[in-house]
């Protein structure tokens, strides 16, 4: 009896979140695969019923496709130095001797904080041309006299955007991987040290294949994340020659809210979670195959 | 021989730690140097900005917040962001810690399946109900409204599966055993033992979920059209694309703007936040 009671006060709980979960969470994303399948009349508010016209034209978008590798290669341009950077330094400051860790962990961390919008205006400005920041100390430093245009040179307008997510990142994945260093216990150093092993062995042979688990899991997260890029390239370039930094997302953003294309923004919004899903799944598939090669 | 070989290895020690020390700087100075340089741009005039290299304070900071402040009332959008993220903290913390504690506490039908519905929800791409959420909103004449912006506080994943995780743990059953023999009603546990014995649980939560929601860019751009109800990093959006040629100083103050609460909050609440990274590996947001 107390618990049946008990049992209609669970319920009373998951309430409301269960209310405006189907509503605002579960209920649009079934809304827009129905609106992929209509052509929407943004004067006359009309939707009519076209089957698969918008996948076709999706399909066979040049943009599309130009976006999904903007959005690869800008990814590209941020995990790797975010990484090195981020290994690099965790293992400095796991170091006995280091002074100060928690204040430089923090000036690390601090831009992750930063709104993604004011990251793009930042580096808006700082790479402006030919009056940005960069360009006046590489001028004022006698590197490239002549003024880099990085907005409208496509692969560095995309370097760009990729410094800047690094710069949003790499404080986090430190002390993602810093609590992956303090998990080895401190016996497997000590047995390695009896052997002789000096320093760099110690970190090449035990601390990177250890952290193995803790990096894949950051890239596995970072590909879910980094593929939907859309504030800070929306801020950073977006008027760039080639459209360099226009991502997935932010090109469904444009059909959609800039174009008011609804059927084909939706379109395109299930097309990128096949993206997503299709090098998730490569991820998953290449961590389980290197787990079972260290087994 | 014995005092040589203790003086190289001395030598040898202190150059790896002088390399260490030199690249965590380094690193240090290079992380910070975008802010630097927005202090100091915010205080020249656009023609020093793009002309020379402004490195060191310039004179000019009043006249760029003035002219910031006639393109855009920067502190409107403050104010209309600092409101929205307090009252979307709220109801993220009372209602996630609610589903949270059922989840943990009660033994109830179809528990497993929800969720874990909840854990596959979490996994699918943010922006897949965009479109879909924006049609709604208007099929239910709610844009340009708050309210489209607050309710959906109440069903935040993430901040469920932390304070299940975190209730499993730190909450023991005698307790809510105890409290109901004394004949406390179920709200009543919940707000006087559940909800205190959470505490550190819900300043975590409550400061990441205030981040989040400050930054939070895309539904307030597609649902707010009115410019004064607009948030904060909306209208620093708009000051850019907005003005034809770009006023640097000027945005270089709305930037200093929105950048200096998340600096004061990480001042004070840097511990909590780094440690929940660490500790929640699986929790995000």
């Amino acid at each position: 009896m107390a618990i049946k009671r008990r049992q209609k006060w669970a319920y009373l709980f998951i309430l409301p979140f269960f209310a405006t979960f189907l509503t605002f969470g579960i209920y649009p994303i079934f809304y827009t695969f129905y609106i992929s399948f209509h052509d929407y009349n943004p004067l006359t508010l009309q939707m009519t019923f076209v089957g698969l016209d918008n996948y076709d034209r999706l399909i066979h978008s040049a943009y599309f496709f130009d976006s999904i590798l903007n959005t690869i290669v800008i990814w590209l341009f941020s995990i790797i130095p975010q990484l090195t950077i981020a290994i690099i330094l965790s293992l400095i400051l796991n170091e006995r001797w280091v002074k100060n860790k928690s204040l430089l962990r923090s000036v690390y961390y601090f831009p992750n904080l930063i709104t993604p919008v004011t990251i793009g205006m930042l580096f808006n400005m700082l790479f402006g041309y030919p009056g940005g920041m960069v360009n006046n100390l590489m001028a004022s430093i006698g590197l490239f006299p002549q003024a880099v245009d990085f907005a409208n040179t496509p692969i560095l307008a995309k370097m760009v955007g990729g410094i800047a997510i690094c710069w949003q990142n790499f404080g986090y994945n430190i002390i993602f991987i810093t609590a992956g260093l303090h998990s080895i216990s401190s016996d497997v150093y000590e047995a390695a040290e009896v052997d002789g092993a000096n320093a760099w062995q110690r970190t090449r042979s035990i601390t990177l294949p250890l952290l193995k688990p803790i990096m894949l899991y950051i890239m596995i997260t970072s590909i879910i994340g980094g593929l939907q890029i859309f504030d800070i390239p929306k801020m950073l370039f977006k008027d760039g020659l080639g459209n360099a930094t226009r991502t997935m997302v932010l090109y469904m953003y444009e059909a959609a809210f800039e174009n008011w294309q609804f059927g084909f923004g939706a379109a395109c919004a299930y097309g990128i979670a096949v993206v997503i899903g299709f090098f998730s799944l490569i991820s998953i598939l290449v961590t389980n195959r290197k787990g079972k090669e260290a087994k | 021989m014995s005092m040589n070989i203790n003086t190289r290895a001395i030598v040898k020690r202190r150059l790896c730690h002088f390399a260490g020390y030199l690249v965590l700087w380094a690193i240090a100075v290079l992380c910070f140097f975008p802010f630097y340089s927005m202090l100091m741009g915010s205080t020249h005039d656009n023609l020093a900005i793009t002309t020379t290299l402004t490195l060191t304070p310039g004179t000019k900071f009043v006249e760029n917040y003035n002219r910031m402040m006639q393109n855009k009332d920067i502190w409107l959008g403050f104010f209309n962001s600092l409101w929205l993220a307090l009252a979307n903290t709220g109801l993220c913390l009372y209602f996630s810690a609610m589903t949270g504690y059922a989840f943990s506490k009660f033994r109830f039908k179809g528990r497993g399946g929800l969720f874990a519905f909840i854990m596959v929800v979490m996994m699918l791409p943010g922006q897949l109900g965009v479109i879909g959420f924006f049609r709604l909103i208007s099929d239910m004449k709610l844009l340009n409204s708050y309210i489209p912006l607050v309710i959906p506080a109440i069903s935040n994943c993430f901040a469920v599966f932390f304070f299940k995780q975190y209730l499993d743990s730190g909450l023991p059953n005698e307790m809510i055993e105890a409290a109901l023999i004394d004949g406390s009603t179920e709200l009543g546990i919940y707000h006087r033992i559940v909800l205190p014995c959470m505490g550190a649980a819900l300043v975590t939560q409550g400061v990441m979920s205030f981040i989040g929601n400050w930054n939070s860019y895309l539904n307030p751009l597609i649902i707010l059209t009115e410019t004064k109800k607009m948030t904060l990093p909306v209208l620093l959006a708009s000051i850019k694309s907005g003005a034809g040629s770009a006023d640097y100083g000027a945005q270089y103050v709305g930037i200093l703007i929105s950048v200096a609460p998340l600096l004061v909050i990480f001042s004070f609440a840097n511990k909590v936040i780094m440690e929940k990274i660490s500790i929640g590996s699986a929790v995000k947001g």
